[in-house]
């Protein structure tokens, strides 16, 4: 009898042991870090500071602080002084999902959000761009983050649920072609040559098959997964079709990682995100890219200049899109939305981003504030900010 | 002449047995020694990577665009809610299974058939339990991407490698023992309740850790089933939303400033802290109960 006792106290005791952990853990960390009640005020001067180490950056910096610095001081005088319109006490759920890629500035935008709006819950999801279609064309969420515009099929699905949306580009993100740093022979590549290496029945073995002259040492190809955004607009904008490339590469979602095998391997090529170039600069050699279809075409060099003003043929725009019965119907998202177009650029830089020219996010916060919703993209986006790629 | 080449062989046969007598101990602790380097090779990069940003702040904080002030506070607890409620569905499941498994109907058809595909279960990818959890679970029953929705995912994922060790654990029981209880006038619960499971136990615990460890190392099904990242609050109840440790770290490690991968490295070490802590405790149990079974 000992033993059944034994033996079944100590089944319970696992269980116990469990359940216990769990909410010992979870009620201690309640005490240890109670929640965290600030003042408005403390806030402000919280975001003060965050926006001035953001305009460090080169060139514009000071009419950058001085404009940030009014910005600011508005904002102080609202808290402060009597009851205003944005004194309204904001609450409610704001569900976002979508691109981890642009995931880094919805974060940075909701956190700066929530601080000024405590009772406002955000959260993001990051189950990829077609992912977060997926649920944003059933309602599901409030805004999805995108890193390429919304396909036909995800636009029928959301027409066939009758839900509209307000398209806002958000930042613009580049591609770069990097090299080896000991190589030496290559000076440029135009699209139809990255064409020739990545098309899906490419004949492309050693680097002598691309430009005669070039060393006949094989190619070791470096490239995001199939699963990636950035994946999808590669294809799309230099093989012509999404999703379609040789598969005989080193294929990592994880840009860091194909930073690396670059860096080690002498006669490799590889694309990646603009984003993870800087501090990669003195490891790997970057290559100009030529748009030989556009007549007179040079080779560009990425910079946050020429990437911004899509100069740079393998520059794309970063999206949110906003499900416009929730823009109607939530104020705070509304709200949000503004926040996050008016101090776009500061977020955009903060997380290492490029950002649009600033003057974009003061005209599309404007129209966005006077209710024109509609081709946002084709009002305040320049002409000549384009480039021949997919939009 | 015949002879001596035989005996010759047969000499140099011995000399090369009693080399690979003495190479067999040297060959095998290179293997030891590659197995410890790597795992060595890691604890190192990850500390030195992510040792000094190891704070509270990982800990306390929510997530946040600024890397000084970035913490996993709300994947730390989704993780502790969503692993432990898998474990507590997990674990008596198993043990259930592999007692009927072992002990009700052991040899049969049916039970061969059941083992089979236990065994099989075991190889699926992980992005399919999530799959299923999504389909099933949240849209299907309408629990939605909460806690439980989470929870139930892992433990069906972490099920059969737990049956599989729940299923070893009982048959080193030595079926003299049941027999003997068995002689003595006992049924099959019996048995199982006063001799197997008693023995089966600590072992079984071990099994309990391999799943616990998966589980809470998993990122892909979490993925599917959440998706969710960015959240600033504490989840209250089993519905709640919730993301996990992997997605934060694996978030953390694939953006483009250093000190996110300096911070993922941190959140490393929190996890492998965390996951010590649980064992070391699942291990004391394991010894508490193995004690105890010294004084029946």
């Amino acid at each position: 009898m000992a033993v059944s006792m034994a033996s079944t106290k100590m089944v319970g005791l696992i269980l116990a042991f469990l359940l216990v952990g769990g909410v010992i853990g979870y009620v201690g960390g309640m005490f240890v870090a109670p929640a965290a009640t600030q003042t408005v005020l403390k806030t402000v001067t919280q975001i003060q500071t965050e926006r001035q180490t953001v305009t460090l950056g080169p060139g514009q910096a000071v009419t950058e602080t001085v404009l940030r610095t009014a910005t600011v001081t508005e904002r102080v005088t609202v808290t402060q002084g009597p009851p205003t319109p944005t004194k309204v006490v904001l609450s409610g759920d704001i569900i976002i999902d979508g691109s981890s890629t642009v995931y880094p500035i919805t974060e940075a935008a909701a956190e700066a959000f929530m601080k000024l709006h405590p009772n406002v819950k955000i959260s993001v999801g990051i189950s990829g761009t077609g992912g977060g279609f997926k649920r944003f064309v059933v309602g599901e969420t409030d805004i999805n983050d995108a890193s390429r515009p919304i396909t036909k099929s995800e636009a029928e699905a959301a027409q066939k649920n009758n839900i509209e949306w307000i398209e806002v580009p958000i930042a613009i993100d580049g591609l770069v072609v990097v090299v080896n740093r000991q190589n030496d022979w290559v000076d440029c590549l135009t699209i139809s040559e990255l064409r020739l290496i990545w098309n899906p029945n490419s004949t492309v073995r050693r680097w002598s098959d691309i430009r005669s002259g070039w060393p006949s040492s094989p190619i070791v190809l470096y490239g995001p997964g199939p699963d990636s955004g950035t994946f999808d607009y590669f294809t799309e904008r230099v093989v012509g079709k999404a999703k379609s490339s040789r598969t005989d590469y080193v294929a990592s979602e994880d840009d860091n990682v194909l930073v690396a095998g670059v860096e080690a391997e002498r006669f490799a090529l590889g694309y990646f995100g603009y984003a993870y170039y800087p501090q990669a600069a003195d490891r790997i050699r970057i290559v100009p890219i030529k748009d030989d279809k556009v007549a007179g075409a040079e080779c560009v060099i990425p910079t946050d200049e020429t990437v911004r003003t899509y100069k740079y043929p393998l520059a794309r725009p970063l999206f949110i899109y906003v499900n416009k019965k929730a823009w109607l119907d939530k104020p705070a998202l509304k709200e949000f939305v503004i926040f996050y177009v008016e101090n776009g650029e500061s977020f955009v830089k903060q997380v290492g981003y490029t950002s649009l020219p600033s003057q974009y996010y003061k005209v599309v916060a404007a129209l966005l504030k006077a209710g024109i919703v509609d081709n946002l993209y084709t009002i305040s986006i320049s002409p000549s900010w384009r480039n021949a790629g997919p939009r | 002449m015949g002879h001596q080449v035989l005996s010759g062989a047969r000499r140099s046969g011995l000399r090369f047995r009693k080399f690979v007598d003495k190479a067999l101990p040297i060959i095998l602790s290179v293997a030891v020694f590659i197995a410890l380097a790597t795992l060595a090779a890691l604890l190192v990069t990850v500390v030195t990577w992510g040792g000094h940003r190891l704070s509270p702040i990982i800990i306390l904080n929510y997530p946040s665009a600024n890397p000084n002030e970035a913490g996993m506070r709300s994947a730390i607890l989704g993780s502790i809610f969503t692993v432990g409620l898998a474990a507590v569905i997990c674990i008596p499941l198993s043990i259930a299974t592999a007692i009927y498994l072992v002990e009700y109907s052991r040899g049969g058809r049916f039970s061969s058939i059941l083992s089979y595909n236990i065994s099989n279960l075991a190889g699926v990818p992980s992005i399919i339990f999530g799959v299923v959890g999504l389909g099933f679970l949240a849209y299907w029953l309408g629990m939605g991407r909460t806690i439980i929705t989470g929870a139930f995912t892992l433990a069906i994922l972490i099920l059969p490698l737990v049956t599989v060790t729940c299923v070893e654990a009982l048959k080193t029981v030595p079926d003299d023992l049941r027999q003997g209880a068995y002689a003595l006038g006992a049924t099959t619960f019996q048995v199982v309740r006063h001799v197997s499971l008693p023995r089966a136990l600590p072992m079984m615990l071990t099994g309990g850790i391999l799943g616990i460890s998966r589980a809470l190392g998993e990122a892909a099904p979490i993925l599917v089933v959440s998706g969710l990242l960015f959240i600033r609050e504490d989840p209250t109840s089993l519905f709640s939303r919730f993301t996990v440790m992997p997605l934060q770290l694996y978030n953390w490690i694939s953006r483009p400033q250093p000190a996110f991968i300096e911070l993922s490295s941190a959140g490393i070490i929190v996890l492998l802290l965390i996951l010590l802590s649980l064992n070391g405790a699942v291990i004391g149990l394991r010894q508490f109960l193995t004690r105890r079974l010294g004084q029946l």
